[in-house]
This record gives C-alpha cells, structure tokens and sequence, in this order.
C-alpha cells in the first residue's frame, strides 16, 4: 500500500517535471522542471531495482548535464528575449501531433502481449547490480564499453574545438 | 492493484510526449536540447522498467548505460554549438539562424 502511494507519488512528481519543461514559460523554469523529472527518474529506477543506475542517474544527469544546461542558459543571457508567442511550430498543431502519436503508443502498449516474468533481476538484495553491471561491460559488452570511450574522446575534443575562440593569423 | 510494467511504461509514454511537444514548439535552442533529454529519459524508464518485468536479464540496465553516455555527450556538443552560434550570431533563436556563410 505504502509502496503504491509512494510509486504514484515519484511517478506524479516525474511526469509534472516533464509538461512543466513541455509549457513553462521561461527557460530557466524549465531547466528546473527538467531536474524534478531526473531526480523523479532516479526514483523509479531505485523502485526498479536498478540501484546503480539510480546513481549514475544523479551524478551524470543531474550533476553534469543539467549543471551544463543552467551554464549555457546563464551564458546566452538574451534568453529571455525568444519569446514563447513565436513558436517553430504552434502549438495547437503540436498538440495534435503528440496526441496522435499518444493515442497510437497508448495503444500498442496495452494491446501488445509483453513476456513477463516473474523474478527479479538483483535477486540478493544488499548485493545489487554494481557486480552484474561491471561483469557485463568487461565481457559481453566489452566491444561497446571500448566504442563508447572512443565516442566520449570524440565529444571531448568536438566540444574544446566548438567552444575556443578562434585566432586567424 | 499492484504496481506492474504498464504503470512504468505510462510514465515513460508522458515523458516521452512532453520531450516531443517540446521539441516541437521551442524556439530557443537549449530548449530544444532539454526536449531530447525528455526523450531519451523516457527510453531510459522504458529499459529499466523491461530490464526489471522482462526476461532479458541486465541488458536493459547496460543499454541505458549507454544512453545516459550517449546523452552526456550530446550535450556537450550540442550546448558547445549553441554557445558558438550565440557568439556568431547573438541570438540561439533556431528560426533566425538560417545562415549557411562562414
């Protein structure tokens, strides 16, 4: 019972998060409504079982992107002046299109037959995913773990490169 | 009623719609960023919620893993560029920017 009034809370305070980023007015409220979905995000993963993903949730999203996102906001202080009553696409039209495409996910959600099963992925509660997680990545998934190293690199210098201010002799 | 894969993959749909109306209407380029990062946190929820009800074992915890990456990345870049653009032009408003000339 507790369990159920506590997952509909975290998923309320999740799912607020994310219309408030969707029709806040101003882009620094919507950088903070993005921070109440990640945190609520985290709090679903820790329902789900997924402990180490919960804090890779917080340290990386919360504490790096968002952090990076308030920095840029901050940065391009004319922020305020693109204002909201010009929009790429209006919103009515916007609408539509997400209620159109909510209808048909809603739909293949409940008509599809998911394979469910019963047991839990952490069995031995206190030992969590950590271990699994990092067996994983130096095993199976040891191409991609490398892959994904060379695509931070990557992103590493495209930023520094971006960012410098350019000097032409 | 107890709490199943249909209620997380509820919230991963709303999520998901709000980072699409996001995008979609948002003419402030860091805005447009945070509507991705709706997108991909719904992705996120969506794995997870299988990784724990489906029968795949960790593989949706891993590949989350490399959303997560794959998003820090792109934010990195992408708020790089939107820096660049704002010194180039003084404005990250995505419909002025139409400029191809270096």
């Amino acid at each position: 019972m507790i369990y159920a009034a506590l997952f509909y809370a975290i998923a309320l305070f999740t799912v607020a998060g994310a219309f408030g980023v969707a029709f806040s007015e101003n882009v620094v409220y919507s950088a903070f409504s993005l921070m109440a979905t990640l945190l609520g995000a985290a709090g679903l993963y820790v329902f789900l079982g997924a402990d180490f993903l919960a804090a890779v949730q917080l340290l990386v999203y919360v504490g790096g992107i968002l952090v990076l996102t308030l920095f840029a906001i901050m940065l391009t202080h004319q922020i305020s002046d693109v204002e909201v009553s010009n929009r790429a696409v209006g919103r009515w039209p916007a609408l539509g299109l997400v209620g159109f495409v909510g209808i048909a996910m809603a739909t293949a959600l409940v008509r599809a037959p998911w394979k469910v099963s019963g047991e839990v992925v952490a069995k031995a509660a206190g030992e969590g995913t950590t271990y699994g997680i990092g067996d994983a990545f130096l095993g199976p998934f040891l191409l991609p773990f490398e892959l994904a190293s060379i695509v931070l690199l990557t992103a590493l210098v495209g930023a520094i490169v971006l960012s410098r201010k350019e000097i032409r002799d | 009623m107890e709490i199943g894969l249909n209620h997380y993959l509820v919230v991963g749909l709303l999520v998901f719609l709000a980072g699409v109306f996001t995008v979609l209407t948002r003419r402030n380029a860091i805005g447009v960023l945070m509507g991705v990062e709706l997108v991909l946190n719904s992705a996120n929820i969506n794995y997870i919620a299988f990784s724990r009800f489906g029968t795949g074992g960790l593989e949706g915890q891993i590949f989350s893993i490399f959303v997560i990456m794959l998003a820090a990345a792109e934010a990195a870049i992408g708020l790089a560029i939107v820096l660049g653009i704002y010194r180039k032009f003084q404005t990250i408003d995505v419909e002025e920017v139409d400029s191809l000339r270096g």
